[in-house]
């Protein structure tokens, strides 16, 4: 092992609901600082690894480290604690407080203000300035005092990533994070991602390849349960064992459409 | 950037001592100070006492419910555990085996309340939603069984009794006179509600509203959403334990119903009705709760077969209780709209008043009836003279419920129509006041 750890890494990761094995046996090193894009057809246990890593569930066998430490069986919440964030595909925000309220929600832990009672949350300067520096970020000043649950769908797919990366998380998982959106809308979107997701690990599990290149600089392949290739996307499309899982469909258009 | 955010922050340092809340606190206070001077008769100022441990019980409630999302069917576990807790340290402070001032009665009901809390909420608070519930009803149940066989600390079927007269008498304060538990009662009330309103405004109680709206999310962000539930359970235990103690020193007793089922769901009911979405809803709830067994009982031997009424019309149709709808036509008045719907309030009150007469005469009769049917067939109503064997009294009745009713409907539909119409100008106004994103 370098004496830098990765920043995440699978070991023979494993999970099955039931009978059925969805994870079998997957493999993944991922460097500090490294922007993974995960693809994979339909089915291939994407999200199911997303769920195993921000601790939603816990694996069946295998190991997952966070920067070198084992956090396979942790609760999310302890996984979050060792600086691991994730946004949800479908939008998972607190409907009923404000924009600001979120961000800072999405923060007050990072901050050490954990389950304080003896503090107004008002009088936490650095909390609030952090929380506005969010707002702005994600651009979203204008909705501050706004309730989550009245902003359109693109203002709560930001605020979900606001969330997500408030306590300053280093490694980032983003699932789906333009999914429903416009094309328009996720041109301007990743642009915001990128911007808001410097220097950090981040990993991303996306059906648009449009989305999956303007974000990641390694691919890793997800089939049936299986990392199958790992590397910079010309690496990727050139490997038989991708173009014969994908049967040439995906990676076949995207070059198609590149080619445009 | 952080010019502005530095701005934030003071501005909103600032916004907490503005006048608007040193009026409304201000208020809260000058009502508890002069109550007493305009209401003077010693039933009276039970009354008001009883309505401070209301509002202190409800509130504590509204924690978990309004708050939290956690619906208990086992509040008066706190709260009467807090209350026999403090009725051991009154005859303790009597026999001089526990020698404290009186004024801290309240106190020891509020530790008491917190540690059962942390010990019984611990396993209530694993679950939330609809175990939670089960949980919270089960331990009440348990509570209660207790309760019976344990007369030692209980006090059996009779309960415990203690006097508060006790003690030296500090400047003059002995408690025997209402007036004094009165005003000691009223200053835990006041400080006990700002202090839950502060935690409001705290991480701990911010975080409790986002499990409350989404736990999942929660967890992903760094908290334990057991740990934020056991927390504030343990705060809210707290303050249902300090109501405890503030009922030990007003009623001198404590028996078995303290702790009951029933009086958790009076809490619930009541707080519901005040409503939990506002801070102040739950008072407005406990104002209620007292008023209506103090008050509304000596009017009708039925009262509570009204109350369950009005629990149902306002889970039909007004689900955030009497603080929201004040709250809405607070929203109307602000944009200068209200002044259409007087008219329509005067036609719904003046329709629906008809129609609680000829209801009210129909459950009067049928309690008669059936409940007290010794004391004759005939009732004295409204000035009427009702006849519980008479035909002529059933259908006069019926007649004024169902003229009553069909006329209401139509009112209240051309209400709701006037209603929406406000509300899509307002809708309107509002989205044009936002700057364009």
């Amino acid at each position: 092992m370098t004496a830098t750890p990765y920043a995440v890494e699978l070991k023979d990761l494993r999970k099955s609901f039931g009978k059925t094995e969805i994870i079998r046996g997957a493999n993944l090193a991922v460097a500090p600082g490294e922007r993974v894009g995960i693809i994979g057809p339909n089915g291939a246990g994407k999200s199911t690894l997303f769920n195993l890593i921000s601790g939603r569930f816990g694996p069946t066998s295998g190991q997952i480290l966070l920067n070198g430490k084992r956090i396979d069986g942790l609760p999310p919440y302890q996984i979050n604690r060792l600086g691991l964030a994730r946004s949800f595909q479908i939008t998972n925000i607190f409907g009923r407080l404000s924009v600001f309220e979120n961000l800072r929600c999405g923060l007050l832990w990072a901050m050490g203000y954990r389950y304080a009672f003896w503090k107004f949350l008002a009088d936490l300067r650095d909390a609030n300035e952090r929380a506005t520096q969010l707002l702005a970020m994600i651009g979203l000043q204008h909705k501050r005092e706004t309730l989550a649950v009245n902003l359109t769908y693109a203002e709560q797919r930001a605020l979900e990533i606001g969330i997500t990366i408030a306590g300053g998380a280093d490694v980032v998982l983003l699932d789906e994070p333009t999914a429903g959106m416009s094309k328009s809308e996720t041109a301007r979107f990743i642009e915001l991602i990128r911007e808001v997701t410097v220097g950090k690990t981040l990993l991303t599990v996306e059906h648009d390849m449009g989305v999956v290149f303007g974000l990641a600089d390694k691919i890793a392949v997800l089939v049936y349960g299986e990392v199958i290739a790992f590397d910079v996307p010309a690496a990727v499309r050139a490997n038989p064992r991708v173009q014969e899982a994908y049967l040439g469909s995906v990676l076949a258009d995207h070059q198609a459409a590149d080619a445009h | 950037m952080k010019a502005t955010a530095t701005h934030a922050t003071t501005a909103a340092a600032r916004r907490r001592f503005d006048t608007g809340r040193i009026v409304v606190w201000g208020g809260y206070a000058l009502l508890f100070a002069v109550a007493p001077l305009v209401f003077t008769s010693n039933l009276d100022r039970s009354i008001l006492t009883q309505i401070g441990v209301a509002i202190v019980a409800c509130l504590s409630y509204n924690m978990l419910l309004g708050q939290g999302g956690m619906l208990s069917f086992g509040h008066a576990v706190y709260t009467g555990l807090g209350t026999f807790v403090a009725m051991h340290a009154l005859l303790g402070i009597g026999d001089g085996s526990f020698p404290i001032p009186v004024s801290l009665i309240p106190l020891v009901g509020g530790f008491a309340g917190m540690g059962f809390a942390v010990v019984l909420g611990y396993v209530t608070t694993k679950k939330a939603g609809t175990p939670f519930a089960m949980i919270t009803l089960g331990l009440g149940e348990l509570v209660t069984a207790m309760s019976l066989m344990i007369p030692e600390f209980f006090g059996g079927e009779g309960g415990v009794s203690a006097n508060r007269v006790v003690g030296q008498p500090i400047l003059g304060i002995s408690y025997g006179p209402q007036i004094q538990v009165y005003y000691l009662i009223a200053i835990y009330t006041l400080v006990c509600t700002v202090a839950m309103y502060a935690f409001t405004r705290t991480p701990l109680g911010r975080m409790l509203n986002a499990t409350r709206d989404n736990p999942e999310r929660v967890q992903f962000i760094g908290y334990s959403t057991q740990r934020v539930r056991f927390f504030s359970f343990i705060v809210a235990g707290f303050f249902a334990g300090v109501a405890g103690g503030m009922y030990a020193l007003n009623f001198e007793i404590a028996t078995f119903e303290v702790v009951g089922a029933g009086r958790s769901g009076l809490y619930l009911l009541f707080t519901f009705l005040g409503g939990a979405t506002f801070f102040f809803g739950p008072i407005i709830g406990a104002v209620l709760m007292v008023l209506g067994f103090a008050l509304f009982s000596e009017v009708t031997q039925a009262w509570q077969l009204y109350l369950g009424l009005i629990f149902l019309l306002m889970v039909m149709y007004a689900p955030g209780g009497i603080a929201s709808l004040i709250m809405m036509n607070v929203r109307v008045a602000a944009y200068r709209k209200l002044h259409r719907l007087w008219a329509w309030y005067a036609l719904l009150a003046a329709t629906g008043l008809f129609m609680l007469v000829g209801v009210a005469a129909l459950i009067e009769m049928v309690y008669r009836l059936q409940l007290e049917s010794g004391s004759g067939s005939t009732l004295r109503y409204l000035g009427f003279t009702l006849d519980t064997q008479g035909t002529a009294s059933w259908l006069g009745a019926l007649a004024v419920a169902a003229v009553g009713f069909v006329v209401f409907e139509l009112v209240r539909r051309r209400f709701v129509r006037a209603w929406e119409t406000i509300e899509g100008e307002i809708e309107a106004t509002a989205a044009l006041k936002e700057p364009a994103s």
